[in-house]
């Protein structure tokens, strides 16, 4: 029999329809890929076989009764970011040590409405706080990928990169993910993966472990475009216990997928052209532009002058957040409790001993900005700059543009414990570059594999839509993921 | 703007995390690293900018006043580190 | 905030220290719980007294990934109580997290208010008084702003030795703060703006200003001022939670200070506690760090915005207040300030009060109500919700005293059963034979016995006509009461020849 793990969401769809195979059979596949391939990728950090075969075999039945949903008897890896009632909920972090909460998140409980199969929780940076996955308290996620002619370990980005991995590495159909600053591309492109982040407030923050809620976005990684589409489908919806969560109905993705783009304008924004970007990211961008005007597009020059200071943005408001999202986590109610002497040392030690080096940081930043005599000159003004991001994003909108093409990440992955990377912190942050700015305007934005390097590693395109433009993005995508074939990588593992 | 050990070690009193001396001095260049680097928005012009309150124009969404919750004691100290008949234990504060 | 002082001192208000006046300057933030089914941003139950942790949802608990969903008539409440302290109502607000780490703060912040609350500057008049000639005082206190909050849960410290318990079921429930401007100046000040503003709170129906139950309890800011100087260094006493205890700490704290400056010492800012056996207050253990709260908005609400017409709705529907109650009581139904301001003082007695009211002289009934019903529910220590004597009741021993059935006498015997016993009143006038005698004939009978038996008063009488009330006691005692007064009145004149 064919390798069940190799088949697309689309296709997998088809054959359990058809009754060829069986929800048990494909979720098997994927255990057993599972059960080979984690030790060395560390993509997973609680596979949940026990649980994926009950779902798949209610899933048969289902079939079997002609009641099959819309993801029926698809196995699918959950970001340890979505809470998963019952079952390891940790967000990759010691401070939550033993977690299991007693509900499922909005999208997860979509997923399953829809009647997907949960193979288990995926890897990711601590409290999605990273680009590289090495923050996870359970170790980095090992790229599928490999240079060419090299066996280094390289990461698979940040902070979904158990998702993009496991997705990579067909240990699942698909997974979720979540995307703060970039944190659904950037793996997505570091492993020949799809990933969407949708427009803010299409998906439900409820039960995800909140980082930053202004910029928290949860979307799928999938092999690839329609299968993105076939994900999202089921993972938005309007969700009244998130205020945030905005109300429209969640259109038919999948149905975009193969429409034309012809008399689109695309804008290609002059900013993205940074300073000593590798020639390689700038001909995959110019290959992207060309692939685009002929499928009839039209390409226009656009300008988003502030940029630049959207990652600075991004590091005081993200962090300012943080701060007092993660105060929560202090021993009393859940996860991990270091005795103290008193009630403050119980706080102190619980923290330090629960929070990595990253989380820490950012928590300390994030301290700082808000506090007495420094607010208004870091935070407040960090939130105008933000509205005049966003605001560019206005302009170039209410000018016709529909979409904006850009490089979704300034390099190819890069190796696990990068010394440069690791001794400045700044240094990784740089990674977001190109993906941040679509968070701060809370846009939606697709990452699309385009090619590989000169070594042979997966480089991603971004295309940036107008809000709750999703189908226009797939569509677009769609036609680059037609152009530039699809990238797996050599099984090593 | 820059920090000193000090007021890292102050932040890292107000976040409640105990720092050693050694990761207080460690974080300082850190933190002065990040600092420097966000120091560029102090370059762009912010004048009569209002500051972003929600990156979605829309209404706020607001519930009915219906008790539709609770009752669940048992679940909100499923996870508790220390509990007692349902409720979480501390170590003992004085006010 | 900016502090306005808009009172010029007042002699009577100034307290006599060693070395001179000393003015106190009173300034409180009062924590109203909302009146609503639900907390401010969860659907658990607001109920007082249950099982621990039983009104608490993962949204109270701050599970990880939980939302804030706000409660939309805790925001019609805010509104309503702004509107009735006639305060400028804000069409946006925010709201803000207000970071601290407690055992008793599930989130590590609360979701509160800060720049930009809901309700902005208002005011409240309190009267005070009567004095010796009747007369009230009536001041204005301002009122700087209104805001939404959410209370925190509640830690236990008795139930071990070295560990405290904590119980979230309150966490969430919605807090209106109210704070007042620097406008009080004596403890009795401070007493009428809390009984008037819960007087208020009750009247709309957005707290229940249950004080023993912890539904309003004030944080009092307190300063001593040589009158005229600028304003002193004050304490906030933090917490209190009856209105004789504002006074005592208010008394207490502004002698404590006064002590300290007359001894030449300085005043330290902080937070003190007031213990309620001890008649004194104390500095709360101090917190190690200065307070840094971090306040920024809430990431995960937006602004809460709301136009002219969601205002317009709840102002058309707003009760009336004591104020305007009051008033209309003097001016429509007669009654004496005094005998309006005890009516509207609560919310129960002034609704009772209408309903005697209704179709009856108002006069009447406010002496009914405030000298019989108020006096009896005194004397037994009751409330006005527990009267054993319904508005209806009442108001039918008045309607027999009208139509002539039972004397003014009897009606006060048929309240003091009718509060014992219950029951219809007329009825019970019936069957107990209390109607009054009209039958001229008895009376007369009556009359002519007295005056026969009685001569030497006859002779009195002549020369002063005045002592005719002495026959009329004495009639009215032999016929056991039931003798209309009026009739007996008239006829121990005639008989005795005395001109109208």
């Amino acid at each position: 029999m064919t390798d069940l793990t190799r088949l697309t969401i689309a296709e997998a769809r088809e054959k359990l329809a058809a009754r060829e195979i069986t929800a048990v059979e494909l979720t098997d596949a994927y255990l057993a890929a599972i059960d080979s391939a984690n030790a060395s990728l560390n993509a997973y950090v609680a596979p949940t076989p026990e649980k994926a075969r009950e779902m798949a075999k209610a899933s048969d039945a289902r079939i079997a009764a002609g009641k099959a949903g819309a993801l029926e008897g698809i196995p699918l890896g959950i970001k340890d970011l979505f809470a998963t009632e019952g079952v390891h909920t940790q967000a990759c972090s010691h401070i939550l040590d033993g977690f299991e909460p007693r509900y499922e998140s909005t999208v997860t409980q979509n997923l399953w409405n829809d009647g997907a199969v949960m193979l288990g929780k995926l890897n990711m940076d601590e409290f999605a706080m990273g680009s590289s996955n090495e923050t996870s308290y359970y170790g980095p996620v090992r790229n599928p990928w490999r240079a060419a002619g090299s066996d280094a370990d390289l990461v698979a980005g940040g902070s979904s990169g158990g998702s993009a991995a496991a997705v990579a590495a067909f240990l699942c159909a698909g997974a979720t993910a979540t995307d703060t600053g970039g944190s659904i591309r950037q793996p997505a492109a570091y492993t020949g993966t799809v990933g969407i982040k949708p427009t803010y407030g299409r998906c439900s923050r409820w039960g995800i472990v909140a980082y930053a809620s202004s910029l928290d976005q949860a979307g799928p990684i999938a092999r690839d475009v329609r299968d993105a589409a076939i994900l999202l489908k089921s993972m938005a919806s309007v969700d009244e216990k998130d205020t945030t969560s905005v109300d429209l109905p969640v259109p038919d993705y999948e149905a975009a997928i193969g429409q034309s783009i012809r008399g689109m304008k695309i804008g290609i924004p002059k900013e993205y052209r940074l300073d000593g970007m590798p020639e390689e990211i700038e001909a995959l961008w110019r290959q992207g532009i060309a692939w685009l005007k002929e499928a009839g597009a039209e390409i226009v020059d656009i300008s988003l002058p502030h940029t630049t200071y959207a990652l600075p943005t991004y590091y005081i408001i993200s962090p300012a957040e943080a701060s007092s999202n993660l105060a929560r986590y202090d021993g009393v109610r859940y996860g991990l409790r270091v005795d103290g002497d008193d009630i403050v040392d119980m706080y102190e030690k619980t923290r330090a001993a629960g929070f990595g080096m990253e989380v820490k940081r950012r928590i300390l930043i994030g301290t700082y900005v808000l506090s007495a005599g420094y607010y208004d000159a870091y935070y407040v003004r960090a939130q105008k700059v933000r509205t005049l991001i966003k605001r560019d994003f206005d302009l170039a909108f209410a000018a016709g543009v529909d979409a904006i093409l850009t490089p979704a990440t300034p390099s190819s992955a890069f190796a696990i414990a990068d010394e440069a990377l690791a001794a400045d912190p700044v240094k990784m942050y740089l990674n977001d570059i190109f993906t941040v700015t679509v968070n701060m305007a809370g846009l939606p934005g697709i990452s699309v594999p385009a090619g590989l390097d000169g070594k042979g590693l997966p480089l991603g395109l971004q295309l940036i839509g107008r809000p709750f433009g999703e189908e226009t993005l797939f569509r677009t995508a769609h036609v680059i993921e037609q152009a530039a074939g699809r990238f797996s990588p050599a099984k090593w593992w | 703007m820059s920090v000193d050990i000090d007021t890292v070690k102050r932040v890292a009193r107000l976040a409640r995390i105990a720092v050693s001396e050694e990761e207080a001095s460690r974080m300082t260049g850190e933190l002065n690293g990040i600092l420097g680097f966000v120091e560029q928005l102090s370059e762009v012009n912010i004048e009569g900018v209002e500051p972003m309150t929600s990156v979605m124009p829309m209404a706020m969404r607001e519930r009915r006043d219906v008790v539709a919750d609770g009752g669940i004691a048992d679940d909100i100290v499923a996870n508790a580190p220390v509990s007692d008949r349902n409720f979480f234990l501390v170590p003992k504060v004085v006010e | 905030m900016t502090l306005v002082d808009v009172r010029t001192p007042d002699p009577k208000r100034l307290i006599p220290g060693a070395t001179g006046d000393w003015e106190v300057i009173i300034g409180m933030e009062v924590h109203a719980q909302v009146l609503s089914s639900s907390k401010l941003f969860s659907g658990a139950s607001t109920e007082f007294g249950k099982a621990p942790n039983a009104n608490v949802s993962l949204v109270d608990a701050a599970m990880p990934g939980m939302l804030p969903v706000i409660n939309e008539e805790c925001v019609k409440q805010a509104v309503r109580t702004g509107l009735g302290l006639k305060a400028e109502i804000n069409h946006r607000s925010i709201f803000d997290r207000k970071n601290y780490f407690y055992p008793d703060l599930p989130q590590g912040y609360q979701i509160s208010q800060f720049k930009d609350p809901i309700v902005g500057e208002g005011k409240i008049v309190i009267s005070l008084g009567p004095d010796r000639q009747g007369h009230f005082e009536d001041i204005e206190i301002g009122i700087e702003r209104l805001h939404l909050e959410q209370d925190a849960g509640k830690s236990m410290h008795d139930q071990h030795p070295t560990m405290s318990y904590v119980d979230l079921n309150r966490s969430g429930v919605a807090l209106m703060e109210i704070v007042s401007k620097p406008d009080m100046r004596s403890s009795d000040e401070a007493k009428a703006y809390m009984t008037k503003l819960r007087s208020i709170v009750r009247y709309l129906g957005t707290c229940d200003g249950n004080m023993d139950e912890g539904s309003m309890r004030a944080d009092v800011n307190v300063s001593v001022r040589r009158p005229g100087e600028p304003f002193g260094t004050r304490c906030e006493i933090k917490n209190v939670n009856s209105i004789r205890f504002i006074g005592q700490a208010i008394e207490y704290e502004a002698r404590r200070q006064i002590g300290i400056l007359e001894d030449g010492g300085v005043i330290d800012q902080e937070t003190r506690l007031f213990d309620p056996g001890k008649g004194e207050t104390r500095s709360m253990r101090s917190k190690e760090d200065a307070h840094d709260y971090r306040y920024f908005p809430d990431p995960d609400l937006l602004p809460l915005e709301f136009d002219n017409e969601f205002v317009g709705r709840l102002l058309a529907d707003l009760p009336e207040l004591p104020d305007d109650k009051k008033t209309r009581f003097v001016k429509d139904l007669g009654l004496s300030v005094y005998d309006a301001s005890v009516l509207v003082s609560e919310k129960a007695i002034a609704d009772y009060y209408e309903v005697v009211a209704a179709g009856r002289d108002g006069k009447i009934a406010a002496n009914w109500v405030i000298n019989d019903l108020l006096g009896a529910l005194n004397k037994d220590g009751k409330a006005i919700e527990e009267t054993p004597v319904s508005p209806a009741q009442l108001g039918g021993i008045i309607d027999l005293i009208k139509d002539g059935t039972i004397s003014g006498k009897i009606a006060k015997d048929l309240f003091e059963i009718v509060w014992n016993e219950g029951g219809d009143p007329a009825a019970i006038v019936e069957a107990r034979g209390m109607k009054q005698v009209t039958d001229t004939g008895a009376i007369e009978k009556a009359v002519d016995e007295i005056i026969a038996a009685n001569p030497e008063q006859v002779e009195k009488v002549k020369a002063k006509p005045a002592l005719a009330g002495w026959f009329v006691g004495q009639v009215m005692k032999a016929t056991g009461g039931k003798a209309n007064p009026q009739a007996v009145q008239t006829l121990v004149k005639t008989k005795l020849g005395i001109d109208e």
